[in-house]
């Protein structure tokens, strides 16, 4: 993790049943400059937000997102998925600046 | 000569109480109350909580060693969920060495530079607001309980004048607003009643985590005062006040505010 980039807080089941579709949460700190934005000097804070996130079960994609400067700081997402067996989740996010962070989850399947 | 003084603050303070209409203490109402469901179940929800990620900035300092003395805050405290348990309900307090009240931002940096040997934080920098929501958060639910101790009644006291004078061009007190007329708007704004029980908190309109400090400085510059600098004694006086008026009330660190 570098620059802006900050800690993530994932929430999702521990287990699930076969099938289930369940909702996973995940928000980052981060600063979400907008590049449009004076700053103490008043010059335009150069824009840096975080543009891209990705959520694979196992290596395969299950949702991803593109983000936009209208998104607030520490930007929250929501999302569904239905887990047909237990695994490793990945949560992967980019900003501007090229930074990226990512966390890992397990899920099992009851 | 001060004993003098300080009666006539005294004095100047309960006549300014009788002037407006103090919120009894069974009508009190914490700022969420006055939030939108949205907002309030974003607070309710640690997952959801913005405030949440800088808690967690402030485990990982509590045990990061520091300063020439090389030492942590749980190296001296131990581990803060015990050892911080209902420890920022009581804040500000009195502390000896310096012989005046500090909040708790004031007490971290005190150990900071005291303890640790190290430089203090700088006022509203993310390790201090990080730190003291961490801090916070231990006493999360539990009633603000002020120190019932005699050498902060001189502070509470100015504390309450403070908050009872007029002040800016638009020449409003806070009691005005916050006493006398919570409930109403002010433009778009339900005005709270202004306790302090959820800082340091999240503030959307900030889009990030601030002190009661900030706070106060915003609705200073609302009313078109010269703000008072971050540390000012009239802010710990103010923030004596507040305490000793939200006594009882839990503590909902960290809280977010629209």
């Amino acid at each position: 993790m570098a620059g802006n980039m900050g800690r993530a807080l994932i929430s999702l089941p521990a287990k699930a049943k076969r099938g289930a579709v369940i909702e996973i949460r995940a928000m980052i700190a981060h600063p979400m400059e907008t590049g449009y934005r004076p700053d103490s000097q008043g010059r335009l804070a150069p824009r840096d937000i975080v543009n891209r996130f990705e959520c694979l079960f196992e290596g395969e994609q299950v949702f991803a997102a593109d983000l936009f400067p209208a998104m607030s700081a520490n930007p929250y997402l929501s999302f569904t998925m239905r887990v047909d067996a237990g695994g490793e989740l990945a949560f992967r996010w980019r900003d501007d600046s090229g930074a990226m962070a990512e966390e890992k989850r397990r899920i099992e399947v009851e | 000569m001060s004993r003098v003084r300080a009666v006539i603050v005294l004095v100047c303070a309960s006549a300014a109480s009788l002037a407006h209409a103090e919120v009894a203490l069974d009508q009190r109402k914490s700022g969420a109350d006055f939030m939108s469901a949205a907002t309030r179940a974003m607070q309710d929800d640690d997952t959801a909580n913005p405030a949440m990620l800088s808690t967690l900035d402030g485990e990982s300092l509590w045990t990061e060693k520091a300063g020439d003395a090389q030492k942590s805050c749980g190296d001296c405290h131990g581990p803060a969920p015990q050892s911080m348990k209902g420890v920022a309900a009581r804040y500000p307090a009195y502390n000896v060495a310096r012989k005046a009240p500090l909040d708790l931002s004031g007490q971290v940096n005190a150990c900071r530079t005291d303890q640790q040997k190290a430089e203090a934080f700088k006022p509203e920098s993310a390790q201090l607001l990080a730190l003291s929501a961490y801090i916070g958060l231990q006493s999360r639910g539990m009633p603000v309980s002020p120190p019932d101790d005699a050498r902060l009644a001189p502070s509470r006291a100015q504390g309450e004048a403070l908050w009872s004078q007029r002040i800016g061009q638009l020449n409003f007190s806070c009691a005005q607003c916050h006493d006398d007329n919570w409930g109403k708007r002010l433009g778009s704004a339900l005005i709270p009643q202004a306790h302090p029980n959820a800082y340091p908190i999240y503030r959307l309109d900030w889009q990030g985590m601030g002190s009661l400090q900030r706070r106060f400085r915003n609705c200073m510059s609302g009313v078109r005062a010269q703000a008072y600098p971050y540390g000012a004694q009239e802010f710990i006086d103010l923030e004596v006040f507040l305490s000793h008026r939200a006594r009882g009330m839990p503590v909902e660190t960290p809280g977010v505010r629209p």
